[in-house]
C-alpha cells in the first residue's frame, strides 16, 4: 500500500498553515512540521514551557539549555519572540489565542475525541504534561498520526478505548493514508494518498467515512 | 533597612520543616534551582510534599532529593521522562505518592493560590480520568472542571538577578514556574546569579516584584545542562 512518509505528512500539514498563524507543534511527529513551513513566511511557534517566536535548533556547540522547547530540547529565539511564565503560557492556549495545535495520538474518535496521554496499561507510569491543555486550547486542534497501529488496527475509532485527553477537540487528522475532517456529524475524507481508493480506506476502519473529495 | 539577601544557601533554607509543602521551580533543567535543592538535601527536612512540573532528571537535583528519601508526595504534570529512573523506581515501589495534574491546571492552581483565588473552572481535563470526582459546571454552553489552588510553605526558585528588596529577573525559558511559585508560597527563596544594587534593575524589567520574595541567596553562574530527553 502506498503511504505518505513522515516528512510527506509533515509537509502536508505545513501546507495548511498560513502566514501569521500562531502554532504549537506537539512533541514527537508534529515537531517535523517545523522543517516544512514555507521559507520566509512569518509563522509564530509557541512552546508551552514559556516561549513564543521559536526558531530552529541551534548550531552544535551553541546550545543554551535555558532556552528549550516543551520537549526539553535546545531551540533558538527569532526576532520578535518573547518569554513568559507558565500561567501566561497556558492562558495563551486555554484563552483561545493560538490558531493551531498539532498533536500526536494513540486514538481519535469519529467525533474528535482524543486519546494521546496514557495507554491505560496498569503498570504504566502516567504522565500528562500539557496534553490536555493543548487538546482543548487552540482554535483548531489537528492530529498527525499513522492511521494504523503496528498490528494493523485503525487508530481512528468509533470510541476511544484508551483514557481520553479531550472530548470533541480534534477537527482534522493528517495521516499517512488520508486527510480526514472530524465533526459532530462524523468523519469526512478530504484527501487520499495516490493509489488508495475510498473503498480501500473504508475497509481499514470501522468508522463510517463520507467522501468529500 | 530591608535586606532579603542571605549569606548562604543553608541559612536561607534553615527553617524548612519536616512535612512542609515545597514548590520547586524549573522545567527539566531550565530554572531548576540546583543549589537550593542540594541545600535542602544537606538540610535534611523529610516527609516533604514537592510541587514541580517534573519528578527529577538523572541523579542530581530533584532526583537526588527523591533518592535521599525526603519526599512523601509529589504534585506534578510529567513525571515519566527518558531519565526519570529515580522517580520511576520509588513510584513502582510504592514509596512515593503522586498527584498528577495537567500542566496548565498545575500552573493556574499555583497562580490562583498566589492571587487569593479560592478555585476556578477550567475546560482542561473535562471528561478525562484526571477530572474524576471533581465538580463540573456548564458555562455558556461549555463544560468546565473545578480546580482548587495549590498553596505552599516554601518556594525554591532560580532567578537571574535580584536586589535586597527581592525584585527578580529571570533568564530565557528558565523563567517558567518562578514568578507564580514566588506568589504562592508563604516563604519564597530565590537563588540569583547576580545581586544588583537597589534601583539598578530597570523597574520596567522586574518580572517578580520583591514583595513576593522573602529571601535571596547568590550562587555562582554555571551553564544549565541538558535534561529530560534522550539525545538523538
Amino acid at each position: 500500500m502506498n503511504k505518505w512518509n513522515r516528512d510527506q505528512m509533515a509537509a502536508r500539514v505545513a501546507a495548511d498553515i498560513h502566514e501569521g498563524s500562531v502554532v504549537n507543534l506537539g512533541i514527537g511527529l508534529p515537531t517535523l512540521v517545523a522543517n516544512h513551513l514555507p521559507a520566509g513566511a512569518e509563522i509564530i511557534l509557541h512552546s508551552e514551557n514559556g516561549v513564543i517566536g521559536m526558531g530552529p535548533a541551534p548550531a552544535p556547540g551553541e546550545e543554551d539549555y535555558d532556552l528549550i522547547n516543551a520537549g526539553k530540547q535546545p531551540v533558538t529565539l527569532l526576532a520578535g519572540g518573547s518569554y513568559f511564565h507558565h500561567a501566561d503560557s497556558f492562558a495563551m492556549m486555554r484563552g483561545g489565542h493560538l490558531d493551531i495545535c498539532v498533536l500526536g495520538a494513540f486514538q481519535v474518535s469519529a467525533t474528535g475525541d482524543l486519546a494521546n496521554w496514557h495507554t491505560g496499561a496498569p503498570d504504566a507510569i502516567p504522565a500528562v504534561g500539557g496534553a490536555m491543555d493543548l487538546a482543548i486550547g487552540a482554535k483548531k486542534t489537528w492530529v498527525m498520526m499513522e492511521l494504523l497501529t503496528k498490528t494493523g488496527e485503525s487508530k481512528l475509532v468509533q470510541a476511544c478505548s484508551y483514557p481520553l485527553t479531550g472530548i470533541g477537540c480534534v477537527s482534522r487528522i493528517y495521516s499517512d493514508l488520508a486527510v480526514i475532517d472530524l465533526s459532530p456529524a462524523g468523519a469526512t475524507v478530504v484527501e487520499l494518498v495516490d493509489g488508495l481508493s475510498f473503498e480501500q480506506l473504508q475497509a481499514l476502519t470501522a468508522v463510517p467515512l463520507t467522501d468529500a473529495r | 533597612m530591608i535586606d532579603k539577601l542571605r549569606t548562604s544557601v543553608l541559612e536561607a533554607l534553615a527553617d524548612i520543616h519536616d512535612g512542609a509543602t515545597v514548590m520547586i521551580g524549573g522545567f527539566g533543567g531550565a530554572g531548576q534551582p540546583a543549589e537550593l535543592i542540594d541545600g535542602l538535601i544537606a538540610q535534611g527536612a523529610r516527609d516533604l510534599v514537592i510541587v514541580n512540573n517534573n519528578a527529577g532528571n538523572g541523579d542530581t537535583g530533584l532526583a537526588a532529593l527523591l533518592k535521599n528519601g525526603q519526599v512523601r508526595k509529589i504534585i506534578c504534570s510529567f513525571p515519566r521522562q527518558a531519565d526519570s529512573h529515580v522517580f520511576d523506581a520509588l513510584y513502582r515501589a510504592g514509596k512515593l505518592e503522586l498527584e498528577l495534574v495537567p500542566q496548565g491546571n498545575l500552573a493556574e492552581r499555583i497562580r490562583a493560590a498566589g492571587a487569593g483565588i479560592g478555585g476556578f473552572f477550567t475546560p482542561t481535563g473535562y471528561g478525562t480520568d484526571l477530572a474524576k470526582g471533581k465538580e463540573t459546571r456548564e458555562i455558556d454552553g461549555r463544560m468546565y472542571v473545578f480546580e482548587s489552588p495549590i498553596h505552599a510553605d516554601f518556594a525554591l526558585i532560580k532567578a537571574e538577578q535580584g536586589d535586597r528588596w527581592g525584585n527578580l529577573t529571570y533568564r530565557k525559558t528558565a523563567r517558567n514556574f518562578g514568578p507564580i511559585m514566588a506568589m504562592a508560597a508563604k516563604v519564597s527563596i530565590a537563588s540569583v546569579h547576580e545581586v544588583a544594587e537597589l534601583g539598578s534593575i530597570d523597574p520596567e524589567h522586574v518580572i517578580t516584584p520583591g514583595l513576593f520574595v522573602q529571601r535571596i541567596v547568590q550562587v555562582p553562574r554555571t551553564a544549565t545542562g541538558p535534561a529530560g530527553f534522550k539525545a538523538a
